[in-house]
C-alpha cells in the first residue's frame, strides 16, 4: 500500500534518461538506446494502467497521496491524483512510447540524446499533474522548457532557432508572473499546499490579481488567442516526435491547470473573469478556425485547429457545469489522441517526401491506401463526427455552454462547423483529386511500426466516441465536488 | 584580549604570506612550490574558521572594532574556498601565458586576508584597511599579463575608478564620523539620532563606494573591460570573491548601524538592484565576448543579491547570502568551461568558439548546458532556487514591483544565455578544443555541475546552514 507508485513514475523515465546518458551514442547501439527507452516508457505506461486499475472512483479526495518534507519549513513535496489529473497521467504514459516507436525515420542524427530529451520531458509532465503543492507544480511546468527548447532547437526545421527561442520566451514570460502569485499565495496563507489552500480559501480581495497572474501563465501554454502565436511556429519546426508531445500533452497542462487552480483556488476571481475566458476562447474558436482554413503548410493548419480545439476546452472549463468541465476533459484527452495521430499522419508523408505543403500531394488515395483510411478516421475525430471522441468533448462543451450563454455557444457552434470545412477540405486536397505529382507514385505505404502506433490512436478514439462511460466515471466524482466546493464558496462570500 | 585565537586564521595567512615571499626570494623557481603552499594555506585557513569560529556566539575584538559571528564565519569559509579552487585550477592558464610566478598565489592570498578583514570589520577604520588592502592586490591581478595591453589597461582602469571610489567611500566615513563622533558600527548604531539628514549623506557616499566594488549599476563602467582585459584566472576570481566581501560589509554596514535608517536606503537599494537587474541583463544581449558577457550577467545577479538586501529583513539577508553561494558555484562552472576551450596554447573567449561545441565535446557541453539553465533561473536547477529564495523574501515585504520587474529581468536574461546554447547545440561545430585538461580543472567543473543540477534533491541543507545568520 505504501508503494511509492507516483513518485516511480515520476522518477522511471529519468532513471531511463539516465541510463541512456551513460551507454555510449555509438550507431550499432542505436536500436539498443530505442528499446532501452521504449522499454521504460512502456514500464511506465503499464504502471499508470495500475494505477488507474487501483483509482477508486467514489471518491474525489485526492490518493496515493505523498508528502515528505523537501525544503524545512516551507515547502513539502506532496505529490497526489484524483479524478482530474489520473485520466492526464495516462494520456502522458500513452502517448510518449507511441513517441520513441515513431522516431524511426524523423530522426537521423543524435538519437540517444532525443530520446533522453523525451524521457526527461515525460518525467517533467507526470509530475506536472501529480503535484499537489504549489511550488512543485512551478516547478515541473518550468522545467518542462528545457528539454522542449532542446527538442525543438536541435532536432527542429528550417527556422529551428527562431521558433524554439519564442516557444521559451514567451512561456517562461507567462509563467513568471505565476511565481509571484505562488510566493504571495505563501504569505496570505502560509502554505501552497493545494489540499490545504482547498480547505483555506483565499481572502477575495487578492483572488482577481493573483488569478490574472495564473492566467497569464496558462493562457500562453493554452494557447489562447492572441499570445498563440508561438504555437504555429513551434509546431511547424519541431520534429515530429515534439509537435507530438507538445500538442498531446504540453498545451492540456495549462487546461489542467485551469481547472485545478483557477478555479479550485479563486472561485470568485473566476466568477468575475469568466466572460473574459468567453470572449477570447470564441475569438480563439472562429479566428484561428478561419485561419486555419487557409493554411497551405499541414502542420500549420493542424496547429491553428489545435488553437481552436484548446478554446472549446476554456469554453467549457468556465461555463462550470458538470457537462462542461467533464467535456472539456474529455475534449482534451481525445485532442491529445487525435492532434497527435494527426501530427504522426503528416510525419508519414513528410519522411517520403520532405513536403509538408498541401499542395505537394493529392490523389495518394491509390497509392497509399492504409494511410488514407487511418487519417480519415483522425480527420473526422478532429472535427468531432459522432462515434469518436471529439464529438463527445464538443457536444458536451457546447450543451453547457446553451445553458449558460445563447450567443456565446451559437458562436462556438459556427466554429464546429468551420473546423469541419478545414479538416474534411484538407482531406479532400491531400488524399483525393488527381494524381498530379508523379513523385507521389513512388510513395510506400505505411510500415509496421506506423501502422501500429496510427491503430494504437486510433483504437481509444473510436472506443471512447462510442463508449465514453469509463473517462466520466473516473472524473465524475471530482468534477462534481470541486463544482459544489466552488459554489458554496461563492455563496458563502455574498 | 582573551579572545585572540577568533582571529587566528588572519594571523595565520599574515604569517603565510611573510613566510612565503620570504621563500619566493631566497629559493629559485619556487612558484611551484610557492603555489602549493598557498593551497595548502587556504584550505587550513578554511579548517581553522571552520573550527574555531563558526559556532561561538558573536564575539567582538579590539574594543569592538572587530566582529567575529557565524556570518563573518561563513562568508570567510566560502571566499577561502572559492580563492581556493580559483588557485586550484588556474595553475595550466598561467602556465600557458607564462605567467606562473611567485608573486600570483601571494597576491590571492594577501587579497583574501584584505577581504577576511572586511568581512569580519565593525569599524569604518577596520573596514576601509581591509579594503584597500584586497583592492591593491587586486589592482596588481588584474594587470598580472603584464606583456599584453588590454591586460595592462584593465588593471590601470579598475586602479583609477577604485581609488576614486574609494575616496568617496572615505568621504562618507569622514562625514559618519563627524555626525556621530565614532566610526564604530555599534557606537554609531546609538548616537546617530541626532542629525539624520547628515548621516544620511554619509550611507549614501558609502553605499556608492561600495556599489562600486560590487559593480552595481550605475557605478559599473568598469567590470566589463575589466573582466575582459584580465587573465581569465583573475577573471574569475574578481567576479566572485571580492563580492562576497563587499556584501557582507553591505549587510553589516546597513542593518547594524542603520537598520533604524531604512526609509533612507532602502529606496536606494530597490533602485541599485533594479537598474543592475534591468541593466545587466538588457546590456549582455549583444555582447561577442564570454568575459564581458558574463561580466554583464554578474551585474545582473549582483541586482538579484541587493534585491534581498532591500528587504530590510532577516529573510532577506539569508536569502541574499544562499544567492552569492549559489552564484558562486555557477560561476565556477562556467570559468572552468571557458579555461577547457584551448586548442594549441591559444585560449578561445568569443561566444562563436563555442559553435557546435556539442558535436565535439558533449560532456563539457551538457556541463554548460547545465550551467546556463542554472544561471538563467530555470527549475529545477540551483538557480532557480536561489532567484526563488530572494523572490520569497522580497514579496513577504510586500515589493511586488521589485519583484516583477526582477523576474521579468530574468526572462530577458534568459535569451542571452539561450543564446549560448543555441550556439553550442544548434549551429554548425568547428574544430575541437584540447581534451587533456587538467584533473582539477575537470573535477571542479564536474562537481559545480553536479551540485546544480542535484540541489533540488536535498535543499534544505544549505537554507540550514544560512538560517543560523541572525543580524537583526
Amino acid at each position: 500500500m505504501n508503494f511509492p507508485i507516483l513518485s516511480s513514475l515520476i522518477l522511471l523515465p529519468s532513471i531511463g534518461a539516465l541510463f541512456l546518458f551513460f551507454t555510449k551514442s555509438k550507431s550499432e547501439n542505436k536500436f539498443t538506446a530505442k528499446y532501452v527507452a521504449l522499454f521504460t516508457s512502456l514500464v511506465n505506461f503499464f504502471l499508470s494502467i495500475y494505477l488507474w486499475f487501483l483509482f477508486d472512483q467514489t471518491t474525489s479526495a485526492f490518493q496515493f497521496v505523498e508528502d515528505r518534507i523537501w525544503i524545512k519549513g516551507l515547502i513539502n513535496y506532496k505529490v497526489g491524483v484524483d479524478g482530474i489529473s489520473i485520466l492526464f497521467i495516462i494520456l502522458t504514459t500513452f502517448i510518449t512510447p507511441l513517441c520513441i516507436i515513431s522516431v524511426n525515420n524523423s530522426v537521423t542524427k543524435r538519437l540517444n540524446e532525443f530520446l533522453i530529451a523525451i524521457l526527461v520531458m515525460e518525467t517533467f509532465m507526470i509530475g506536472v499533474f501529480c503535484s499537489l503543492d504549489l511550488v512543485v507544480f512551478y516547478l515541473f511546468f518550468e522545467a518542462g522548457l528545457i528539454p522542449m527548447f532542446l527538442i525543438i532547437g536541435i532536432w527542429g526545421g528550417a527556422r529551428r532557432v527562431y521558433s524554439a527561442f519564442k516557444f521559451f520566451l514567451f512561456t517562461l514570460l507567462g509563467s513568471v508572473l505565476m511565481l509571484v502569485a505562488i510566493i504571495s499565495i505563501y504569505w496570505i496563507t502560509g502554505t501552497t499546499d493545494v489540499v490545504e489552500l482547498y480547505e483555506l480559501g483565499i481572502d477575495t480581495k487578492y483572488q482577481n490579481l493573483l488569478w490574472l497572474a495564473f492566467f497569464s501563465s496558462f493562457a500562453v501554454k493554452t494557447p489562447m488567442w492572441p499570445v498563440h502565436t508561438w504555437l504555429p511556429d513551434a509546431h511547424v519546426e519541431a520534429p515530429t516526435a515534439g509537435s507530438v508531445l507538445l500538442a498531446a500533452i504540453l498545451l492540456k497542462m495549462a487546461g489542467y491547470g485551469f481547472i485545478r487552480f483557477s478555479l479550485g483556488l479563486f472561485p470568485s476571481a473566476s466568477e468575475v473573469f469568466t466572460p473574459l475566458i468567453y470572449t477570447l476562447s470564441v475569438i480563439a474558436i472562429i479566428f484561428t478556425s478561419l485561419i486555419a482554413l487557409m493554411q497551405e503548410d499541414m502542420k500549420k493548419l493542424i496547429a491553428y485547429s489545435s488553437v481552436a480545439h484548446m478554446g472549446f476546452v476554456t469554453l467549457g472549463i468556465f461555463t462550470i457545469q458538470q457537462q462542461g468541465i467533464e467535456g472539456s476533459i474529455i475534449q482534451m484527452i481525445s485532442h491529445g489522441l487525435v492532434s497527435a495521430a494527426l501530427f504522426l499522419c503528416v510525419g508519414v508523408v513528410y519522411d517520403r517526401m520532405h513536403s509538408r505543403l498541401i499542395a505537394t500531394y493529392g490523389g495518394i488515395v491509390t497509392v497509399i491506401p492504409k494511410y488514407a483510411i487511418l487519417f480519415m478516421v483522425f480527420t473526422l475525430a478532429a472535427l468531432g463526427l459522432p462515434g469518436t471522441s471529439g464529438f463527445v468533448g464538443e457536444f458536451l462543451i457546447l450543451m453547457a455552454a446553451f445553458k449558460d450563454n445563447f450567443l456565446v455557444a451559437v458562436l462556438a457552434s459556427l466554429g464546429v462547423i468551420i473546423g469541419a470545412a478545414y479538416m474534411l477540405w484538407l482531406y479532400k486536397r491531400v488524399i483525393f483529386g488527381k494524381l498530379i505529382n508523379s513523385e507521389l507514385k513512388k510513395m510506400i505505404d505505411l510500415n509496421k511500426s506506423e501502422a501500429f502506433t496510427l491503430t494504437c490512436l486510433a483504437i481509444p478514439t473510436l472506443y471512447f466516441g462510442f463508449y465514453p462511460e469509463p473517462l466520466i466515471n473516473t472524473i465524475e466524482v471530482s468534477i462534481s465536488d470541486l463544482i459544489d466546493t466552488y459554489n458554496f464558496s461563492l455563496a458563502s462570500k455574498q | 584580549m582573551n579572545n585572540i585565537e577568533l582571529i587566528f586564521p588572519e594571523i595565520f595567512i599574515s604569517l603565510s604570506i611573510m613566510f612565503l615571499l620570504i621563500l619566493g626570494v631566497f629559493k629559485k623557481d619556487s612558484s611551484k612550490i610557492i603555489h602549493n603552499i598557498s593551497l595548502l594555506v587556504l584550505l587550513i585557513t578554511a579548517v581553522i574558521t571552520f573550527n574555531e569560529t563558526l559556532s561561538i556566539s558573536p564575539t567582538t575584538l579590539f574594543k569592538e572594532s572587530i566582529i567575529i559571528d557565524y556570518l563573518s564565519s561563513f562568508m570567510k569559509i566560502i571566499t577561502l574556498l572559492a580563492a581556493f579552487v580559483v588557485l586550484l585550477i588556474s595553475s595550466s592558464y598561467l602556465r600557458t601565458f607564462k605567467i606562473f610566478k611567485i608573486e600570483y598565489p601571494i597576491l590571492i592570498l594577501s587579497s583574501v586576508l584584505g577581504m577576511m578583514i572586511m568581512i569580519s570589520s565593525n569599524d569604518l577604520i577596520v573596514f576601509y584597511m581591509g579594503l584597500e588592502l584586497q583592492s591593491l592586490a587586486l589592482y596588481v591581478l588584474a594587470t598580472f599579463n603584464r606583456d599584453q595591453l588590454k591586460s595592462s589597461e584593465a588593471g590601470l582602469k579598475y586602479f583609477v575608478l577604485s581609488a576614486l571610489s574609494s575616496g568617496l567611500l572615505l568621504y562618507g566615513c569622514s562625514l559618519i564620523y563627524g555626525f556621530t563622533g565614532s566610526t564604530n558600527f555599534n557606537v554609531i548604531s546609538n548616537q546617530f539620532n541626532t542629525n539624520e539628514y547628515a548621516i544620511t549623506f554619509g550611507i549614501v557616499f558609502i553605499l556608492v563606494g561600495l556599489a562600486f566594488k560590487i559593480s552595481a549599476v550605475p557605478f559599473h563602467m568598469w567590470a566589463p573591460d575589466v573582466y575582459e582585459g584580465s587573465p581569465t584566472s583573475v577573471t574569475l576570481f574578481f567576479t566572485m570573491v571580492p563580492k562576497i566581501a563587499a556584501l557582507t560589509v553591505f549587510i553589516r554596514f546597513l542593518y547594524v548601524p542603520f537598520l533604524n535608517l531604512i526609509d533612507q536606503w532602502q529606496m536606494i537599494l530597490v533602485f541599485l538592484s533594479i537598474a543592475s537587474m534591468l541593466f545587466g541583463a538588457i546590456a549582455a544581449i549583444g555582447q561577442k565576448n564570454l568575459k564581458r558577457l558574463i561580466a554583464y550577467s554578474s551585474i545582473s545577479h549582483i541586482g538579484y543579491a541587493l534585491a534581498g538586501l532591500a528587504t530590510g529583513s532577516n529573510d532577506g539577508i539569508q536569502s541574499s547570502v544562499i544567492y552569492m553561494t549559489i552564484y558562486i558555484i555557477m560561476n565556477l562552472g562556467f570559468f572552468s568551461c571557458l579555461l577547457m576551450m584551448k586548442r594549441n596554447n591559444i585560449y578561445y573567449e568569443q561566444i562563436d568558439d563555442l559553435s557546435g561545441l556539442s558535436k565535439n565535446h558533449p560532456l563539457l557541453s551538457i556541463s554548460l548546458l547545465i550551467i546556463l539553465f542554472s544561471l538563467a533561473g530555470i527549475p529545477p536547477l540551483a538557480g532557480f532556487f536561489a532567484k526563488f529564495y530572494i523572490f520569497k523574501s522580497v514579496i513577504e515585504q510586500s515589493m511586488y514591483f521589485l519583484a516583477i520587474v526582477g523576474l521579468l529581468s530574468t526572462v530577458v536574461a534568459a535569451f542571452y544565455y539561450l543564446r549560448i546554447i543555441k550556439i553550442m547545440y544548434f549551429d554548425e561545430e568547428k574544430d575541437s578544443y584540447d581534451k587533456d585538461h587538467n584533473l582539477w580543472l575537470k573535477l571542479s567543473l564536474t562537481v559545480s555541475t553536479i551540485l546544480i543540477l542535484m540541489y533540488f534533491i536535498f535543499p534544505s541543507e544549505l537554507i540550514d546552514a544560512i538560517s543560523k545568520i541572525n543580524i537583526i
